[in-house]
């Protein structure tokens, strides 16, 4: 395998690594938790590498993730005093341990590649080089840990589907119904730490964030299925990846940068484009339902002075704008859409209804 | 141990010396309460007044510092099928992508367990109490897309689908249209009808002695319990909601119209 191709499937494997378990903190309004756990393993890991002095260690995992559960519960334990709420908690608690890895990494640990860009961005263009070799097998290593994680959130999120699920939509049923969600909850805060500790150590605790809320956040915007958002997040993690890695090549820039600026983009395309809930289609429903409004107003007024002495003068274009006080723009949108769906006609600026229009506007006099 | 009391009768719920505190300020005090079998229950009293926490104490969604609950004679650990709880519809996320049928669904969840996934069978369960609320039409719906009323329904549906004997309902008919609450009504009588015992968390105090049998009047302590007709009286009410002495005086007069 080429060091591209190997490059691109590590960045493809932490991508929908991340967004699995980023489906669950979106829908359960927990993105920023990511950033908290994703900066605060940062002195799990560090304590971990004291005790073994071994930067490959697998045990560098273990602490990352107690302290990322450590994080969860000190939030619970700020969040529940009910003196600040849970942003402000997350706030507070991911800095403070945070800070104390930095300061472990400065005082302690100054000779050793444990340095704070690399914790902050990563550098995936060097994870080639970092070879595990067994037997005839022969891949990065951060290919291989991330691949295990990836099989064990694909495990654990299918395993536990329903529970997840419920503990997510309805917390107090899941508690009613015996499936205690504060043991989901940590379960799947531990997955997140996990997650996040394995992905920064190759593409940095920024780009982690971005993976796991820019592609579960847009694939919201895309379905009303929770099956359908996972299967999306994961797919439009993949194509942030691999085009931001395309991207970084290109603009010869940092890879795990190219690949958190993509993952913003394709999150701003789904926001503008989006069936329904696009701003696009929002924008054009309700220009849509302005110009019918208008219509139904043009046409009723129309039918209530049809036929009438005073019809010559309130049906005429000028007076629109003169007698019913509309704006100039909004007149001119209702008789435009009007003729243009044949309810009305105009001679020499006089308006009047056509059959159809009638049975319109008394459609709209009953069901406005 | 049993749920006896001296005259050897079984309760539907039996509730004992209750008593829910939150940082040493008592939102339940030394709350009894004993519920027969096929009644309709209303739980009356101010905001504040505990009825919320009384639920979700009875459910052990929030601790208890002293007192014991015992449904049908035993613990609710022992056997969580017994109870089906609807909370308040404002509990949860309605944007939650998915759909009617499976909310309704996940009220079997506790019967299938751990692991196993519903099926065809649970599936026909959950149209089938959504026929009971009128709602059959809505299976396929996005949730995001009901009314107030709708997602009540849906809620209710929920809880159907349990197989309970006891159904705690906490304000099923906050802000509900003039349809739901007819079908709520309806869903009542026909749980009563089944032997069922209903607990309902209630804020028009016009309607109780139309809708329920009996009712718990409570702010903090039990104020009174029992048959609507002996307990739902102007002393009683005065207790319970204290100086608004007009507003009790306007109740007790619809009611006697």
């Amino acid at each position: 395998m080429s060091a591209s191709i190997e490059i691109q499937l590590i960045a493809v494997t932490v991508a929908v690594a991340c967004a699995l378990p980023g489906v669950y903190l979106v829908l359960r309004q927990l993105a920023m938790m990511s950033d908290a756990i994703s900066h605060a393993i940062l002195p799990g890991i560090v304590i971990a590498f004291f005790l073994t002095e071994d930067l490959g260690s697998p045990l560098l995992i273990v602490g990352a993730a107690l302290a990322g559960v450590l994080t969860v519960a000190l939030v619970e334990v700020l969040r529940k005093t009910g003196l600040l709420k849970e942003d402000a908690a997350i706030g507070i608690v991911f800095p403070a341990l945070f800070s104390v890895g930095v300061i472990l990494i400065a005082r302690y640990a100054g000779d050793v590649h444990l340095d704070v860009d690399a914790v902050l961005l990563g550098e995936l263009a060097f994870a080639p080089f970092d070879r595990l070799v067994v037997g005839i097998l022969d891949i990065p290593k951060s290919l291989a840990v991330m691949g295990v994680i990836l099989i064990l959130n694909v495990v654990f999120i299918t395993l536990f589907y329903k529970e997840l699920k419920l503990a997510t939509f309805d917390k107090a049923l899941a508690a009613s119904l015996g499936f205690a969600p504060a043991v989901i909850h940590y379960a799947l805060m531990g997955l997140v730490s996990v997650t996040a500790v394995g992905a920064f150590d190759a593409v940095g605790s920024i780009l982690v964030v971005a993976l796991m809320v820019a592609p579960p956040a847009a694939a919201y915007m895309l379905t009303d299925r929770l099956r359908t958002m996972l299967v999306l997040s994961a797919a439009l993690g993949i194509v942030s990846a691999l085009s931001g890695y395309w991207m970084a090549r290109m603009l010869d820039a940092s890879i795990a940068g190219s690949m958190a600026t993509m993952a913003g983009v394709v999150f701003g395309i789904v926001l503008a484009f989006a069936p329904d809930r696009g701003l696009v289609s929002m924008a054009r429903r309700q220009s849509r339902q302005r110009r019918a409004f208008a219509r139904d107003m043009l046409l009723i007024h129309l039918y209530h002075h049809e036929g009438l002495p005073e019809a010559r003068r309130e049906c005429r274009e000028g007076h629109l704008q003169e007698h019913l006080q509309w704006d100039p723009e909004f007149a001119s949108t209702a008789v435009k859409t009007a003729l243009k769906q044949d309810l009305m006609i105009s001679q020499e600026g006089f308006l009047s209804l056509t059959e159809s229009g009638r049975q319109h506007a008394q459609h709209a006099l009953v069901h406005i | 141990m049993t749920s006896s009391d001296q005259n050897g009768q079984d309760w539907a719920v039996d509730v004992r010396d209750l008593t829910v505190a939150y940082r040493e300020k008592p939102v339940l005090w030394d709350v009894d309460l004993q519920v027969p079998d096929g009644v309709l229950m209303a739980i009356v009293g101010p905001n504040g007044a505990g009825k919320t926490t009384l639920i979700k104490a009875i459910l052990e969604l929030v601790p208890s510092a002293a007192g014991s609950v015992l449904i049908h004679g035993q613990t609710y650990q022992k056997d969580r099928s017994r109870i089906a709880y609807v909370p308040q519809r404002g509990s949860v996320d309605w944007d939650f992508p998915t759909n009617v049928l499976d909310v309704v669904t996940m009220g079997m969840y506790g019967s299938l367990g751990w692991f196993r996934r519903p099926g065809s069978k649970e599936r026909e369960r959950a149209l089938k109490a959504l026929a009971e609320v009128g709602m059959e039409s809505f299976a396929d719906r996005q949730i995001s897309q009901l009314s107030g009323g709708q997602q009540q329904r849906v809620f209710l549906a929920r809880a159907l689908v349990q197989d309970a004997d006891v159904f705690l309902m906490d304000e099923p008919f906050q802000g509900v249209d003039a349809t739901t609450e007819r079908a709520i009504v309806d869903l009542l009588r026909s749980l009563r009808k089944r032997g069922k015992t209903v607990i309902v968390v209630h804020h028009d105090l016009q309607t109780v002695p139309e809708y329920f049998d009996q009712v718990l009047l409570l702010n903090v302590r039990r104020i009174a319990a029992g048959p609507v007709e002996e307990v739902f009286t102007e002393d009683n009410l005065r207790a319970t909601y204290g100086g608004r002495v007009a507003f009790v005086s306007a109740v007790l007069a619809r009611r006697d119209d």
